[in-house]
């Protein structure tokens, strides 16, 4: 057999490929020694991804920056690229032997592992994004980033000419289903004509996967892209072929500014200082936090200079209602593919329901595994 | 009139070099590793004596570090069955999951069972489906000729696609708020582990396989056949070797062995299904298998080595050295290993050539 000879190479070219990857990836400055001042409280975040995201993963530590520079008496650190499995329980432990006082998962499966880890650190605060699990000792939160998804909608729904819109989305998730969900119902506020057509790629972080599904949207005629994943990927493919874009996460008009119109972003600076201040001053619960559009946990980035100024004004009306009550997205009447009534006139969507979302509205082409 | 290279192959590579070179190749991409930390302003002998003491220098380092090389010893010794008879088993990625989703069903169907029961069934349905899971291919490959590099590998993406299948579907936990998790396991399914460490029963398993191993390979009939049929195909045939027979054992075994992973990773360490159970064990113990000449002893070594490495990783991150560091150090160590044993084969003769 001359297998060998194929293998040694195949070996040769796996380890280059291992050895680019890890060229590839983000340089952070070192500065990790600053003089430490006396008695600073550590305070420690995991990460899912790469911090040189320029998604998920990114906007946490620019809010982890945005602690730091805020809150002179904290000292932070990271932890980044961490797999959900058996390796997060381990770094989660290692930070808090290091001396973290307060800890920040950031990541939906690293819910077991944090509530793991709490049980033998009893006096250590642990804050966990994006699950339902609470201990004594952990908090979890979250952002209604469906606030912000419905205002981009509404851009969206006013800029699509073809009246197809394609939606890169991530996992069958609820927080995913519900941002689709969100931006439905914003772009149907403007366009009852359009629809939605959803593509999963089942990743949060794959550059080329994610780039291509957005191309294949919009050869079946989308010509305004948005997507759920941590890449600029599917805004790249926009500005490629010439059509328009929405972001997530954080401002992705610079990867490519000439089709991202606006990116629903978070915002999670000031809760995290809100948070490391309430442990300081023993003001601290393990609550559920949800910020919305009101606290300026997700907002909208900047519009690009494609948007109308009638746009802007429908957004900020539309922001308007939330911010101050009067309205929410998933008032009824909403109606799921099929037509149906889900959620009646005058009936809200309450928060548990939202949170297990597992249906589509009206408008949405596509479907949810089961 | 030039100078040429050629490679000759030698003879009988000495016992010395087969040590020395894999350790100084070691080293050299040591060297590399601190040449990049270097250009990028670290000071190497910190980061590296940070990754050594967080990887190896305490007891929970240690502890954790076997945790890691768990799974990727049980995944090398389950490769390095297919590989010394020359069958390309790229497949442990998705033996281990099919191995874990088989475990997985048990708990999860019969939640009142008592340990006793509960895991020896889940241990045999993680090897069955694992063995299973490497049989398909084999079957494809002696009948008729299917190449099980390319089989294996995409069984991978199957085998994965499967177990997100089961956990966004039919096995989603009803309590889960519809995240893609299994219910979580009763305290009877999980493995029992040392002490208040995380190191579960699965060590002992993969060192006595290694030793069973050991004997096979060297000591009985079928391991000679093994390594005849892999040596030569047309030599075994000749000697009236039944090689389609052993097309099927090897890789049964291989996948069992692949599937044991899986099922000692849910039961002793995750606790439930849930997608992304392994970052690649499955491809990282083709290197440590490798590495290792297949030999079960250095896989076990060499496994407990790439868990350090990537426990270290992740250690001095806390020090500002990003993720990449550690997966660019594993690469490197591959490189020049692989390298260096090419030179082992091989020795470089330089000679004149005749101008055409």
């Amino acid at each position: 057999m001359k297998n060998r000879k194929f293998l040694i190479f195949m070996t040769v070219v796996m380890a280059l490929a291992l050895v680019l990857a890890g060229c590839g990836g983000k340089k952070e400055e070192p500065k990790k020694d600053a003089p430490k001042a006396a008695e600073k409280i550590k305070v420690a975040f995991v990460y899912v991804g790469p911090v040189g995201d320029g998604g998920w993963t990114y906007a946490h530590d620019q809010a982890r920056k945005y602690l730091e520079s805020k809150m002179p008496d904290v000292q932070t650190v990271f932890v980044e690229s961490v797999p959900e499995g058996a390796d997060s329980e381990r770094v989660i432990t290692q930070l808090v032997e290091q001396g973290a006082k307060i800890v920040f998962t950031t990541s939906f499966g690293y819910m077991d592992p944090t509530i793991n880890v709490a049980k033998k650190y009893p006096n250590v605060t642990f804050m966990h994004c994006s699950g339902f699990k609470t201990a004594p000792n952990v908090g979890t939160y979250f952002g209604r980033m469906y606030q912000a998804r419905y205002l981009s909608g509404i851009v969206a729904g006013k800029q699509t000419k073809s009246n197809v819109i394609g939606y890169v989305a991530a996992f069958p998730i609820p927080e995913v289903v519900r941002g689709i969900n969100a931006f439905t119902v914003g772009v149907r506020s403007v366009n009852p004509q359009a629809k939605v057509k959803v593509i999963w790629t089942n990743t949060w972080y794959d550059p080329a996967k994610e780039k291509q599904a957005a191309m294949s949207l919009l050869d079946a005629g989308a010509d305004v892209i948005t997507q759920h994943q941590d890449t600029p990927g599917p805004m790249q493919a926009a500005q490629e072929k010439g059509k328009f874009g929405i972001g997530y996460n954080t401002d992705m008009s610079k990867m490519a500014p000439k089709a991202v119109m606006t990116s629903p972003v978070w915002n999670w600076g000031p809760y995290y200082v809100k948070v490391v201040e309430g442990v300081k001053n023993k003001t601290w619960k393990n609550e559920q936090y949800w910020g919305s559009l009101k606290e300026n946990v997700v907002d909208l980035a900047p519009f690009g200079p494609m948007v109308p100024e009638e746009t802007k004004k429908l957004v900020a009306d539309a922001k308007k209602k939330i911010v101050d009550g009067s309205w929410d997205v998933f008032w009824g009447p909403v109606k799921d593919q099929t037509g149906a009534v889900k959620i009646a006139a005058g009936q809200k969507m309450s928060d548990a329901d939202m949170l297990s979302f597992n249906w589509f509205v009206e408008g949405v082409d596509g479907t949810i595994s089961k | 009139m030039a100078i040429g290279v050629k490679f000759e192959k030698r003879l009988n590579p000495s016992a010395a070099m087969n040590v020395t070179v894999p350790l100084l190749s070691v080293l050299a991409a040591l060297a590399v590793g601190a040449l990049f930390l270097l250009l990028t302003g670290r000071d190497p002998v910190e980061v590296y004596e940070a990754m050594f003491k967080g990887a190896l220098g305490s007891s929970y380092g240690l502890a954790e570090t076997v945790v890691k090389g768990i799974p990727l010893m049980l995944c090398a010794l389950g490769i390095s069955v297919a590989f010394r008879m020359q069958l390309w088993n790229i497949g442990a990625e998705g033996q281990f999951y099919m191995g874990a989703f088989a475990a997985s069903w048990l708990p999860l169907t019969f939640p009142d069972l008592p340990a006793a029961v509960m895991l020896p069934g889940m241990l045999l349905l993680g090897c069955a489906a694992g063995g299973l899971w490497g049989l398909i291919p084999a079957l494809l490959r002696a009948r008729w000729k299917v190449n099980e590099i390319i089989t294996t590998l995409m069984f991978n993406y199957v085998a994965i696609l499967w177990v997100d299948y089961l956990v966004y579907g039919p096995w989603k936990d009803p309590k889960g708020f519809n995240f893609p998790l299994s219910a979580k396991f009763p305290a009877a399914a999980a493995l029992p582990t040392f002490g208040t460490s995380r190191v579960h029963v699965g060590l002992i398993l993969a060192v006595l396989l290694a030793g069973v191993f050991w004997v096979v390979f060297t000591k009985s009939r079928w391991g000679y056949e093994i390594k005849v049929i892999g040596s030569s195909e047309q030599a075994a045939r000749y000697a009236g070797m039944d090689i389609k027979g052993n097309i099927y054992r090897v890789m049964l075994l291989s996948g069992a062995v692949c599937g044991l992973a899986g099922m000692t990773e849910v039961s002793g360490i995750v606790g439930r299904l849930q997608p992304g159970l392994s970052p690649g064990y499955g491809y990282t113990a083709i290197i440590v298998a490798w590495l290792s000449k297949l030999h079960p002893a250095a896989i076990l070594v060499v496994a407990i080595l790439f868990g350090a490495l990537q426990v270290g990783g992740f250690f001095v991150q806390t020090m500002g050295v990003p993720a990449s560091v550690s997966a660019m150090l594993q690469g490197a160590v591959l490189f020049f290993v692989v390298g260096g044993e090419f030179l082992t084969q091989y020795r470089i003769v330089l000679a004149r050539k005749e101008a055409a």
